[in-house]
């Protein structure tokens, strides 16, 4: 740990919240790239530490590969009983599964230890974090940082190979194209709900379990077919809790089927919209929440 | 045994007070139980639609066995914990409560015990009271089959006990029994029916579900409830879970006496 903060000693201390909030903009490409750069060097850390206990770490990740195929065993049960769930065959549903997983795998390796924090805050040891030349959100992002989580990454992918594979799709470069974008811009928007769990931390830091309703909730919920939560589910998790936008509108697309809301068609390419929008959001609940954070016991 | 009944009570309530004091967690633990209730609600639904009467349950049968798996994950501790012992083991602290001139085992069941119970009540009744109003819900009137739930809502966490009861004590032996707690962990989501009714899973499956310790656990009772099991079938099912559960008490205090023998603390 201590040659770490030894190196970065030099570093811009005006990465205040990690999210580069310099004055110039030289200056913020600067510190988001030293942010990027301590990130790498804060997991090269905990993944070290990690390492230590090899089986451990080899256990834990087969354990998460099994826990998170668990949802996919229910999805096969499921099947075994009816041919089509609300008009989408297993493969469909599969590939609905496999880009909901694996972006929901990357955004938890990446920001998933913040949902850690109220413990952070509880215990005090956040304010060890604030004092040193590193932004705080690089640090409870990567805090216990652990390569077990690329066992939930590596049956996400998986899933979603073998349901590409099975899919009766006419493929061709744009639907191609936006299959690599809905995964990435489903790390935005699962990273932003992380972010945005972790701020609401700062107000209640017994939250913890109700970030689960939304994170894992929401990953669950992306699993499925949205025409399965009926018309006013679908608009709710259009316009209220934009999960649709995850993978449910740009699946339409890959899948050519029709939307049941009858929304335009641009929906389908909106994705990264809503993704930086939500990330916008998070960010700023991530500052007001620091800026009102108070050590424990005041 | 009945000398110490009034020491273990005390455990039990002290464990229960202090289960009840993290408010905040409690409602927001009950806020996602009721969340992944209503996704897993929707997604069942779609199933009996097409077939209805699916596995023995009608749409409210199946709402109603949804939400009662839901309303025991802490109580029974589905998802695995509960049992602070491991940790004690670990720094010598188990010394403390071998010293005890009660039973260890009945000692930490106790504990348990209080925690299950208080559980059952800040985090059961909130997704149930959530799904009444959301929901058609099948709610027995009968107040024999309210007795019998209650029965087999005791012999399940039984059985819950005694399964983590053993988990816990392999850290005598293993000093890190995680790997056990995550085995458990995910037997008991996917056999015990909280994630889908093992009525439905296809044969091979369901039968070694059925025979599992882990269907004690939640679809036993929630059968009960549900009055799916009628007459003789109530019957089986409670020896079923008694079954287990004696199986799982003796095999733990066993062990516990073997435990006992092992134990060397701090090197002494």
């Amino acid at each position: 740990m201590a040659d770490i903060v030894d190196v970065d000693v030099d570093a811009d201390a005006d990465a205040d919240a990690g999210t580069g909030t310099g004055t110039g903009t030289g200056k913020a490409c600067h510190n988001r790239f030293e942010a990027v750069r301590h990130y790498c060097l804060f997991a090269a850390m905990w993944t070290r530490a990690a390492w230590q206990y090899r089986a451990s770490v080899a256990l834990l990740a087969v354990g998460q590969f099994l826990s998170t195929g668990l949802d996919l065993a229910v999805i096969g049960v499921l099947f075994a009983n009816v041919p089509r769930l609300a008009d989408f065959d297993f493969a469909e549903v599969a590939f609905l599964y496999g880009t909901s997983s694996t972006s929901f795998a990357l955004s938890n390796m990446l920001f998933g230890s913040m949902e850690r924090i109220g413990e952070r805050i509880r215990d005090g040891s956040l304010d060890v974090m604030l004092v040193r030349p590193v932004g705080l959100l690089v640090q409870v992002a990567t805090d216990g940082f652990s390569p077990r989580r690329l066992g939930g990454l590596a049956q996400g992918i998986g899933v979603l190979g073998l349901a590409i594979a099975r899919l009766d799709v006419a493929w061709n470069p744009g639907r191609a194209l936006l299959v690599a974008v809905m995964v990435i811009t489903g790390v935005g928007l699962f990273s932003a709900i992380w972010i945005a769990g972790a701020a609401f931390q700062f107000v209640v830091q017994q939250a913890a379990e109700a970030m689960n309703a939304v994170t894992y909730g929401g990953n669950f919920l992306t699993q499925y077919p949205m025409s399965l939560y009926g018309r006013h589910g679908m608009q709710t998790l259009t316009f209220i809790v934009p999960l649709a936008f995850l993978n449910w509108q740009p699946a339409l697309y890959v899948l050519a089927k029709p939307d049941p809301l009858g929304l335009p068609t641009a929906f389908r390419f909106a994705s990264p919209l809503v993704a930086g929008a939500g990330l916008v959001l998070a960010a700023g609940a991530w500052r007001t929440g620091l800026r009102h954070y108070r050590s424990t016991g005041s | 045994m009945t000398a110490h009944l009034a020491t273990y009570l005390t455990v039990a309530r002290c464990s229960a007070r202090r289960y009840a004091g993290y408010r905040a967690a409690t409602a927001a633990g009950a806020f996602t139980n009721t969340v992944f209730g209503i996704i897993r609600a929707y997604v069942l639904l779609q199933v009996w639609h097409q077939r209805p009467g699916l596995g023995g349950y009608d749409t409210a049968g199946v709402v109603t066995f949804v939400f009662l798996g839901q309303a025991l994950i802490t109580s029974m501790a589905l998802f695995g914990g509960g049992i602070e012992l491991p940790e004690r083991i670990r720094s010598g602290a188990v010394a403390m409560d071998m010293a005890r001139p009660v039973s260890f085992q009945t000692w930490w069941l106790a504990d348990d015990a209080g925690r299950g119970a208080i559980q059952l009540l800040l985090r059961g009744v909130p997704p149930m009271a959530v799904a009444a109003a959301l929901f058609d819900l099948r709610i027995p009137t009968a107040p024999g089959i309210w007795g019998l739930f209650v029965v087999s809502l005791v012999l399940g966490f039984l059985v819950s006990f005694g399964l983590r009861y053993l988990i816990a004590l392999a850290s005598f032996w293993l000093l890190d029994q995680r790997g056990l707690e995550s085995a458990y962990s995910l037997c008991t989501v996917f056999f015990s029916g909280v994630a889908v009714p093992l009525t439905i899973m296809p044969g091979t499956l369901r039968g070694l579900a059925q025979v599992l310790p882990f269907a004690a656990m939640m679809a036993v009772p929630a059968d009960v409830f549900l009055g799916s099991r009628t007459d003789l079938s109530v019957l089986t099912g409670l020896a079923f879970q008694a079954g287990w559960a004696a199986v799982l008490l003796a095999t733990g205090r066993l062990l516990t006496a073997r435990a006992t023998r092992k134990l060397v603390i701090q090197g002494g």
